[in-house]
């Protein structure tokens, strides 16, 4: 009999004190950051792996991100790719925005 | 002042980076790996299909020896397209109107080929320098034209890619600020070459796709002959 009152207990693995079912916290360099606070911001820039291999697997960890939400569905549209090549249209533009002034002002092309 | 036109083919500089930086790396982007599973997102089921078809036919001359080469004149011929293409859109790069990348994918590719051709059968490689049942006089000659047409297939291959994409990107520069410049003055011919600006735009999608085969099918035809 007092075993049934234990069982939820015992399914859950381990002993844990009523109304305290939450994870323990997080460390704030490795929250992602939508869920960092507006104050824990410089401290989690701070703990953030800058090295070219950190930068590297940074890029990596997006581009999947962005692969399995777009691209990589049953039924995936035009909008993943044409989302990319808006992107690289754009990063176009204001890579070229120091000449593209010049033609502006030029009065005779 | 006349500078203007050609300044669209010199790489802009941001940050210390040319633009041809992002543009060369864009296409790898564009073109997933295909994944393990037997049914594969849309995206990477069309590119396979495109890829085997064409595999399939620029392959079907060329011999069993020359199937080794398979992967490097794929990959070629997508780099070629992609780059053609992406260079289509606003205010993009296109590194295939530089001469000295296209020389640098022509020569080496087509000196592979030569080289190949001379180590393994040498008199076969040489006996392509006479075409069957020319008249005996004509020999010398013809043997020096050949021979000068060898030489110069790598300077035709990067010259045709780049003149081709080149003469295309001014003349949509041109006919494009023709209509812009007509449109308050003109209207009506500013409409007329705005249709010749959509069917020149047409005829750019194509020639960027044909010249990238052109440059691939050449290739793999001096292979056959030296195989």
């Amino acid at each position: 009999m007092p075993l049934v009152f234990l069982s939820p207990i015992i399914l859950c693995g381990k002993f844990v004190a009523p109304g305290k079912m939450a994870d323990r916290p997080v460390p704030i360099a490795e929250k992602r950051l939508m869920d960092v606070k507006l104050g824990e911001l410089g401290k989690w820039l701070g703990g953030r792996d800058f090295t070219p291999n950190g930068i590297i697997a940074a890029s990596r960890r997006g581009y999947d991100r962005y692969y399995n939400k777009y691209i990589n569905v049953k039924k995936g549209g035009i909008g993943g790719i044409a989302m990319l090549l808006a992107g690289y249209v754009a990063i176009s533009y204001l890579w070229e925005y120091d000449h593209i002034k010049h033609d502006r002002w030029r009065k005779y092309h | 002042m006349m500078l203007n036109y050609f300044d669209q083919f010199a790489s802009p500089i941001f940050l210390g980076v040319p633009l041809i930086a992002l543009a060369l790396t864009l296409p790898w982007l564009l073109f997933p790996t295909p994944s393990t599973r037997w049914l594969s997102n849309r995206l990477t089921s069309t590119q396979g299909m495109f890829i085997s078809t064409f595999t399939q036919q620029l392959l079907l001359p060329v011999n069993k020896g020359g199937h080794k080469w398979a992967l490097i004149l794929i990959s070629l011929m997508i780099f070629l397209v992609s780059l053609n293409m992406l260079g289509l859109m606003p205010y993009t790069f296109t590194p295939t109107t530089q001469l000295s990348m296209n020389l640098g994918l022509a020569t080496p590719l087509w000196l592979a080929t030569v080289i190949m051709g001379l180590h393994n059968q040498p008199t076969h490689a040489l006996s392509h320098l006479l075409p069957e049942g020319t008249p005996t006089f004509l020999i010398p000659i013809l043997i020096i034209i050949e021979t000068i047409s060898l030489i110069i297939r790598p300077l035709a291959l990067g010259v045709r890619l780049t003149a081709n994409l080149t003469a295309g990107h001014l003349l949509i520069q041109l006919i494009a600020t023709a209509a812009l410049v007509l449109l308050p003055l003109m209207p009506t011919v500013a409409f007329f070459t705005m249709i010749l600006l959509f069917f020149l735009t047409l005829l750019e999608i194509a020639v960027a796709m044909i010249q990238a085969y052109v440059f691939v099918l050449l290739l793999s035809l001096y292979l056959q002959e030296n195989i």
